[in-house]
């Protein structure tokens, strides 16, 4: 694409800034769209580490004993309570969304109009379905009298770094499936082919934002992995 | 340093939004340049607002029998002062308004790569200003927290603006944040993907690495913020106790408990140190620039000079806890953080001292861009010099509170970027209105701020070590505590500010006289080589470079080369174009 590969670079860390900072762009042929998703979803990383790294020192400085997990997230099924067993289904689903969500990106690229809108679809159903289940959990942990500001199992600080958590993430799986039925449609529309300006931006897209949207779909995956991990395992 | 190889355009032709109406042209535009323009109008009439409550706070200090504002009041306005200054006058002005404006014409593209979200950029900014702003009118009025805004005193009862005033505060610092994110990955994406033909990083004026690195900084940094700013306000709204310990207030239990406090503390500095930076890297690159035009010689160390700025904003990351040495952690900690803050003296000596060297034997022109750039060294080497005192934990410990803090802080993140943003306005208005300041104004400007400033803040140095505490409503009575001769520099340092209060009216009369009768600049006013001052029209309309965008061969320090003609070869024009001196053969390369 550039003549710039046939330039010679220097060895070591010489040569490895000038290609880095090298003509035009520095991720050579990574749409704009995709590099500021990538930045974005770093800023984001900084975001969860940061209310992960709270709820440690929260559990840390209470006075009172943190709940029983393996209780308090059991779920009551034939009179046998199931430890984790809704949250092993809800991690199922949102892991086997991510997989929808990248044959979506390969149907994209090979321009499979039909295919990657249905793909897309079935990744917003699946995301929605979390999103449910998320919230038939809160519900069922408001029954039992669980409150931001209090917790009958024990440490207070339990309820609120819980909602808040797993509510910054409910949200941002919300906002996805937002973005995923809108891209869906697009797809769907044929925008990307016929070169359909975007309402708001008056831009065109291209299919490159499928890909653009995965990039943040496995994120919100990858930070629901740790939330299952630190919250629910811990 | 030019290279003959440029290779052919790997950029898509931007699709510029053209817009159809009054609205969408001069309101709700998508081009960088007028949402610089509105974001730098908009910081600075909020920006003016925490000026005037500095008059306010100094009169109270002078003359406490006078009882200008009341004690609530007082921490009301120390607290919207720090809190407008910082975030919402510097972030926004150097990164929202320079980098917005400068970004793109700079790196030789049309636009930002998003213009649409650049666009609600700016307006969520807006609301965030305007949120922070009502909370003035609201039952209680603006917290008075203090700009740190520590639990648990943020949110008890006993401190203005507990009723409304912290809640605004908070929901706006969101609102801001949300707002800088979408800018600001604008802005590194732009500099990163979208740099004209030939421009490599290593070619980049210093204006642009510093904004680059502080916008990386501020993207990294302001996650701390929010996740604090929302926790805070579950303590608040929710009876959450993420920051609250168990408290008896007025005899009685509160219903918090378990939190801590200290966990605050380091999330908000860990946002709060970086800003620091944030608001100095640009003003650095900014400076860097200004000197090496208005010396007409290359900035000495260019690559020196970058990576200064990229390690700088790195070692801002873990240095945070230096604002907590008496806030009880782990005294180990201090002792990491000491060093920490130490080590970042290295690359900024680094950068005062190739200032320095670029003025050296350099051909000084004192305009007041170069005025303002001399009296920013000069201050920001005496801040930088009070910061050792402040860094070590044995010297901070009984410094801590004082005035002391007061005059560095002020000194080395308030004066001297604020004496950066006045020299850039003073280069650039040209560019951005086609008309001259007023000299004699802007020199009357700049001599009485810059004079004015030290003798605001080097009395203060003075109070700190005689060991007057900052935040107080009035001194007392107490002749131990408050000698008399700190009652007389109070009143000395009172007329000073309202003095440089004063000069300060004058630049922004000038601002606006000059926009309509002021002379008529010249293209290229300062025989810069930078891209923006390339541009067919000045000022540059929509698109930026007119058909084509323009072919960069050289980096921008190209000043006084021997062998060319003029003492300045602007980047975009190719070694075979440069016309001769007299004498030569080909640049630097005399004739036998």
């Amino acid at each position: 694409m550039t003549s710039t590969s046939k330039i010679p670079l220097k060895d070591g860390i010489e040569g490895f800034v000038s290609d880095w900072s090298s003509d035009q762009r520095a991720f050579k042929g990574v749409p704009w769209g995709k590099a500021m998703m990538w930045i974005f979803l770093l800023s984001d990383t900084f975001i969860f580490s940061i209310f992960l790294i709270s709820y440690m020192t929260a559990r840390w400085s209470t006075v009172e004993p943190w709940p029983n997990t393996s209780e308090v997230f059991a779920l009551t099924v034939n009179g046998v309570s199931v430890p984790l067993l809704l949250i092993a289904i809800m991690t199922f689903i949102l892991i086997t969304s991510s997989g929808t969500m990248a044959m979506a990106v390969r149907s994209g690229y090979q321009k499979k109009r039909r295919q990657a809108s249905a793909l897309l679809y079935l990744t917003a159903i699946l995301g929605l379905s979390f999103v449910g289940m998320q919230a038939f959990e809160w519900s069922k942990l408001i029954e039992e009298g669980i409150r931001p500001w209090d917790n009958p199992f024990g440490a207070r600080q339990f309820g609120s770094i819980f909602f808040m958590v797993t509510g910054f993430h409910g949200f941002h799986v919300s906002v996805g499936v937002i973005f995923l039925f809108l891209i869906a449609r697009k797809v769907q529309r044929g925008d990307y082919d016929t070169g359909r300006r975007g309402f708001f931006t008056w831009q065109k897209g291209r299919y490159e934002i499928i890909e653009t949207m995965g990039l943040y779909w496995h994120f919100v995956d990858l930070v629901w992995v740790f939330i299952f991990a630190f919250f629910y395992l811990w | 340093m030019s290279e003959s190889i440029i290779p052919e355009s790997e950029l898509e032709e931007v699709e510029l939004y053209h817009p159809k109406s009054w609205w969408t042209e001069k309101v709700f535009s998508q081009d960088a340049k007028l949402i610089a323009i509105q974001y730098g109008l908009t910081a600075f009439a909020i920006g003016f607002v925490a000026l005037v409550l500095s008059w306010f706070m100094r009169i109270q200090i002078a003359f406490p029998e006078m009882a200008i504002i009341s004690e609530g009041t007082y921490y009301q306005f120390i607290t919207m002062h720090g809190m407008i200054m910082v975030v919402y006058l510097l972030t926004a002005l150097f990164l929202g308004a320079f980098g917005n404006y400068m970004i793109p014409l700079m790196v030789g593209a049309r636009d930002m790569v998003f213009p649409y979200l650049n666009m609600i950029s700016y307006w969520t900014y807006l609301i965030s200003v305007l949120v922070l702003f009502v909370s003035f009118f609201t039952p209680g009025g603006p917290t008075g927290a203090g700009w740190t805004l520590y639990p648990p005193q943020a949110i008890l009862g006993g401190t203005p603006g507990q009723e409304t005033g912290i809640i605004l505060m908070l929901v706006s610092l969101c609102i801001f944040i949300v707002g800088f994110t979408m800018g600001g990955l604008n802005y590194v994406i732009t500099i990163l993907q979208a740099r004209t033909r030939g421009m490599t990083l290593m070619r980049m004026p210093l204006t642009i690495w510093g904004i680059f690195t502080a916008t990386v900084l501020a993207l990294f940094a302001f996650p701390a913020l929010f996740v604090s700013a929302v926790m805070m306000l579950f303590d608040k709204l929710l009876m959450t106790s993420f920051f609250m310990p168990a408290l008896v207030e007025f005899g009685e239990n509160l219903t918090y408990g378990g939190g801590s406090p200290i966990l605050f503390q380091h999330l908000f500095w860990f946002f709060g140190h970086p800003e620091v930076y944030i608001v100095a890297l640009p003003a650095f690159g900014i400076v860097s620039d200004l000197i090496s035009i208005h010396a007409r010689k290359n900035i000495f160390g260019f690559r020196m000079m970058v990576w200064a700025i990229v390690g700088i904003g790195a070692l801002s990351f873990i240095v945070w806890a230096h604002h907590m040495y008496v806030s009880g952690m782990n005294p180990y900690f201090g002792f990491f953080f000491a060093t920490t803050t130490l080590i970042i003296a290295v690359p900024t000596a680094l950068k005062v001292y190739n200032w320095i060297l670029t003025l050296w034997k350099g051909n000084i022109h004192l305009t007041i861009p170069m005025l303002f750039c001399l009296g920013f060294i000069v201050t920001f080497l005496n801040g930088g010099l009070t910061g050792l005192f402040l860094g070590n934990v044995i010297v901070d410990v009984p410094l801590s509170d004082t005035y002391f803090v007061v005059a560095h802080f002020h000194m080395v993140m308030g004066i001297a970027p604020v004496l950066v943003i006045l020299g850039a306005i003073y280069h650039w208005y040209p560019l951005i209105t086609g008309k001259m300041l007023h000299d004699g104004m802007g020199r009357f400007h700049f001599w009485v701020t810059f004079v004015g400033s030290y003798l605001i803040y080097f009395p203060m140095h003075y109070l700190g070590f005689i060991g007057i505490p900052r935040r107080y409503y009035e001194m007392g009575q107490t002749e131990a505590l408050y000698t008399s001769s700190a009652a007389d520099l109070n009143i000395f340092i009172t007329v000073a500010a309202l003095a440089v209060g004063f000069a300060q009216l004058v630049f922004i009369f000038n601002v606006f006289w000059s926009a309509k009768n002021g002379q008529v600049a010249e293209k290229n006013p300062w025989n810069a080589t930078s891209l923006e001052w390339r541009t067919p029209e000045q000022p540059p309309i929509h698109g930026n470079f007119g058909k084509e965008l323009p072919v960069v061969y050289r980096w921008a320090y190209d000043y006084s080369v021997p062998g060319a003609e003029d003492d300045f070869i602007p980047q975009d024009v190719p070694n075979e174009k440069v016309t001769l001196a007299e004498g030569y053969s080909e640049l630097g390369v005399e004739k036998t």
